[in-house]
Order: C-alpha cells, then sequence, then structure tokens
C-alpha cells in the first residue's frame, strides 16, 4: 500500500538546485485527543524524515505533534551526481518507510 | 440495559474525563504554555542573540482550518560550505507544546528552507528561528488567526 | 387568456426545453460555483498539485488494488475492465445511476461493491474503508475534469424527486433545510466558514477537518449530525437518494476528485 511519495525531476544538471515533495501517509497522533469515554489516545507520531543522496545525509527534519496528518515536506538539494536519493520515515510504535529515487545528472 | 460494572466503569471514566477537562480549565494554561515557548525559544540559542531578519516565515494569515496550515521558511544564505544554515527551527506561542519541526541541513540543501503543514490550536504568533555556520541566530514570526482550531477538538465521524 | 396565448403555453410545455424543470431556488447553470472557490488561495493549490494533495495516497492505493485478483473468481478489475484511464473515463460523472438488479439507483461505492460480489465473488468492503475509499476515488478520478451528467428518466425521478424533497424539508432539533443554507445563503458565512453551495463535485475528498480522504455519505451524516437530525446508516436509500439529487444539482459542474477542502 502506499505509504509515502516522493515527487522530484528524473533528471538534472550538475550543481542545478531541484525541488523535492514528500507526502506520507500518517494520522500523526498528537497524544492531546480523547476517546468518546475521556482516555487519552497515545501518541504516534512520525519523529524523522531524512534524506540521502548516495548515502550521504543532505536534509533531516526532526517532526513534533505539530505537524499535521499525512504530512508534506518540501524542500531542495543540489544536484551533484548521478545516483540514488533515499527517503526515510521514522517513528513511534516501529514505524519505518524507505522510498528511493533515482537521478541522473550531466 | 448497563450492568453494574459497565456503570462503575462509565462513572469512574468521566470522572477521569472531568479532571481532565479541568485540567485543560487550567487558568493558567495561556501563561503555562507561554513560558514553554519562551523557554523552548531560549533553549536553541542558548543564551546568544537572536535577530530578526533574513529569515521569511510564511504562513496565511487566515486559514481554512486548524487542522493543516500550510507553511514555509525561507533564509537568505548563499550556502556555501564557510557561510550557510545549520539549522531552522519552527515555534509556537499557544499550542500544547512549542515545538513545530527543526531542519537540519547545509550547504548541499541548495536554498535554505522547508515547506510543510502544521496544526495550530489557536490564533497566535508562529516564530522561525535559523542557526548559521557562524553561530549567529536570526528569526521572524508570523501571526495568524485560527478559527477552526486543531490539536484540542473532536471531529465528526 | 388569449388562444394565441394558450397556444403559446401548451408548445412550452410540451418542448421540455430542458430534461427537468428547476424548482424556484435552485442554482441556475452559470451561477453554480465549487467548493473550491470558497477555499483559500493555499488550499486551492493543495488540491491542484498531485505532490502536495494527500488525497494522491488513495489514489496510489486505489491503482494496486484495481490490479489485485480478489475473491473466490480470482479475479482483478483490471481482468475485465482493463486500463482504468480508459474504462473508467466518465463513469463517476453519471453515478448514482439505476441498478437494474436492485430497482434503485446506487452510488459509485455500491457499484463498486456490486462489482466485488457478483463478479469477483468476494466480500463487500466495509463503508469508509480505507480499500473501498482508495477504489471509489481511483475510479472517480478517471472523471477529473469531465463535467458531471446525471440523466433522470422514468425510473430515477421518483428518486430524484425524494432526494429533492428531503433537500427541501426541515430537520432536526435546529429544524433547518439544507436549501436555507446551500440554496438562499451559499456566500454567507456559519461560525466563520464560507457556506458553499453543497456541489458534490470533488468526492471522496480530502477534507482538513477530518484529516483524511472521505466520501460524501461520511459527509452527509456529519451535516445531519449538525442540524441535530436523525443521521442514516452508510448506504441507506435515503442518503444516495439525496447524492442523486445533489449530482443532478451541480449537472455540468467538473469533477474535481480528489478534492481537497476545509
Amino acid at each position: 500500500m502506499a505509504r509515502a511519495v516522493v515527487t522530484l525531476p528524473a533528471q538534472a544538471k550538475r550543481g542545478e538546485i531541484i525541488e523535492i515533495k514528500t507526502l506520507a501517509a500518517h494520522a500523526m497522533e498528537t497524544g492531546f485527543r480523547r476517546t468518546q469515554l475521556g482516555e487519552l489516545i497515545p501518541r504516534d507520531i512520525i519523529r524523522r524524515f531524512t534524506c540521502t543522496y548516495n548515502g550521504v545525509e543532505v536534509y533531516r527534519v526532526d517532526l513534533h505533534p505539530a505537524v499535521a496528518a499525512n504530512p508534506l515536506i518540501a524542500f531542495t538539494t543540489t544536484a551533484t551526481e548521478t545516483g540514488t536519493l533515499s527517503f526515510q520515515w521514522v517513528g513511534d510504535n516501529g514505524y519505518s518507510v524507505t522510498e528511493i529515487a533515482s537521478i541522473r545528472v550531466e | 440495559m448497563t450492568t453494574r460494572r459497565e456503570f462503575l466503569v462509565l462513572a469512574a471514566a468521566s470522572f477521569a474525563a472531568a479532571t481532565a477537562a479541568r485540567a485543560q480549565l487550567d487558568p493558567n494554561l495561556a501563561a503555562k504554555r507561554k513560558a514553554a515557548f519562551e523557554e523552548a525559544l531560549g533553549k536553541v540559542a542558548g543564551g546568544a542573540r537572536v535577530r530578526a531578519g533574513r529569515v521569511k516565515l510564511q504562513l496565511p494569515p487566515l486559514i481554512d482550518n486548524g487542522n493543516s496550515v500550510p507553511l514555509s521558511v525561507a533564509v537568505e544564505s548563499p550556502m556555501t560550505a564557510a557561510d550557510h544554515v545549520k539549522a531552522i527551527h519552527v515555534f509556537t506561542e499557544k499550542n500544547p507544546l512549542p515545538d513545530v519541526v527543526s531542519v537540519h541541513l547545509g550547504p548541499r540543501a541548495g536554498r535554505a528552507g522547508i515547506s510543510t503543514r502544521v496544526r495550530l490550536a489557536d490564533t497566535q504568533t508562529v516564530v522561525a528561528i535559523a542557526e548559521l555556520s557562524d553561530g549567529t541566530f536570526w528569526s521572524d514570526s508570523a501571526e495568524v488567526v485560527v478559527t477552526l482550531s486543531a490539536c484540542l477538538e473532536e471531529g465528526l465521524i | 387568456m388569449s388562444v394565441r396565448a394558450a397556444r403559446l403555453i401548451l408548445a412550452l410545455s410540451a418542448a421540455h426545453l430542458w430534461v427537468e424543470p428547476a424548482a424556484a431556488g435552485e442554482i441556475p447553470l452559470h451561477e453554480r460555483r465549487s467548493g473550491y472557490e470558497f477555499m483559500s488561495r493555499e488550499t486551492r493549490a493543495m488540491q491542484d498539485d498531485d505532490a502536495g494533495n494527500p488525497g494522491t495516497l488513495w489514489l496510489l492505493d486505489g491503482e494496486a488494488l484495481w490490479k489485485r485478483k480478489a475473491g473466490a473468481a480470482d479475479r482483478a478489475c483490471s481482468d475485465c475492465h482493463g486500463d482504468a484511464r480508459e474504462s473508467m473515463k466518465a463513469v463517476a460523472a453519471r453515478y448514482p445511476a439505476f441498478d437494474p438488479a436492485l430497482g434503485r439507483p446506487v452510488n459509485l461505492e455500491q457499484r463498486i461493491n456490486a462489482c466485488r460480489t457478483r463478479r469477483q465473488k468476494a466480500p463487500a468492503l466495509a463503508y469508509e474503508s480505507k480499500d473501498l475509499l482508495a477504489l471509489t476515488a481511483y475510479v472517480a478520478r478517471q472523471s477529473r475534469g469531465l463535467p458531471i451528467n446525471i440523466t433522470i428518466d422514468a425510473r430515477t425521478r421518483p428518486f430524484l424527486e425524494a432526494g429533492r424533497a428531503a433537500f427541501l424539508r426541515r430537520q432536526g432539533q435546529l429544524n433547518l433545510a439544507c436549501a436555507q443554507c446551500h440554496d438562499d445563503h451559499w456566500s454567507g458565512k456559519l461560525a466563520g466558514s464560507p457556506i458553499t453551495q453543497a456541489h458534490p463535485t470533488g468526492y471522496p475528498l480530502y477534507r482538513l477537518e477530518w484529516q483524511g480522504l472521505g466520501s460524501l455519505e461520511r459527509r452527509l451524516r456529519g451535516c445531519l449530525t449538525g442540524l441535530r437530525a436523525e443521521s442514516y446508516p452508510y448506504g441507506a436509500p435515503e442518503l444516495v437518494d439525496l447524492e442523486l439529487y445533489l449530482m443532478w444539482r451541480a449537472n455540468g459542474m467538473k469533477i474535481e476528485t480528489p478534492a481537497v477542502r476545509p
């Protein structure tokens, strides 16, 4: 099932700054909501998003409950070389999702 | 028909709920949150001066729903090895917790920034602080009007 | 009345210049505005950009389900219907549609479940389940940009009239009719939020209030609860009649699935 969507160009010129848009399927339960009986619904959120480019971390975000459900994270990176961009979301209760995209850099 | 056991469970739960509800009616709630907000801002800079400028925090002034408010931060920086943005932190004044996101980046980002969507519990001020490679701190703030709040309202199913 | 006038009236009635006469208060075609136009610029941008529209997550699930074999017949939707981009084009635009087996109109969710039970010999998907929402969104997405096209004939007319009656009827503790807000006071505000014309152009849609994708029936149940009226269960004929009326009332407007709404 689709756990995340990543959008970025398939190719770029060396040194070009490319835009990356990511969406992750996650309720981002804040830990402040209560059931009808008043019981607290425990926190369950994505804690960290990391983007690595050919194994090198180029962007990292620490997320808190204030981030909306099904979070969008959009950012930029420099197209340095042809290779693989890896996107990882890690969170509570063992949540871990990885998406991979290839980029060709001329 | 409610059994005696069910009745006792419900009674206990509603007592707990009442206690919890009373906690939300704490007259010091706003003051406590503001204190947490100030403390979070202080911890980022660790005593160093935070100057207004270089950071551009964008939020719609009036939003459709506090559950999902588009937010973007952009920081003016050449993003070279010698001069770049190391981190961007976003805080809110009135949410149950002040922290929103912390971005860790470097020259490879090309441009220093983030676009995301956040939850806002009330009409309030949002602050973005950028930490530069030269050890200086810069910030921007924005006021947002929230009519349908996030975090503390139940939706109808 | 003169003979000439009488003949004119007779000719006009016989002409049936339009399929169904609009009742007083119904919004004429050129004044119909989608809920999209009542949203902020930022929420519109969220809908317009597939890369940032959370509905995309459900579309991808729907695409996977479309190709997945299911049931005792071990058949996928694609085994009969091929590429949804071709076969499902303009389908959502004409739902709810008459189902001869049931003798009444069914909505798109019910149509999908009918295929699952009758053709795939698989259990029906639960209303508002992730899978049913994903499949419905995927099918409806194939009508994006196309005009809603509900045609009414002798079989469906009674259900349209039942839906219209429900729309015009005062109900609930608040004793309000849908029409009072959505025909008479659209563009006004209710507790700070704009009142739209209530056209279901983008369902299933991502609602910021739900923080998830939901169906038109979920929205209608929410509206009825808001009126402090007794809400109907999912799939109830009262809801489908109302859906039929709402879609007919929105005829000509473009499908936006998966829309984003506050």
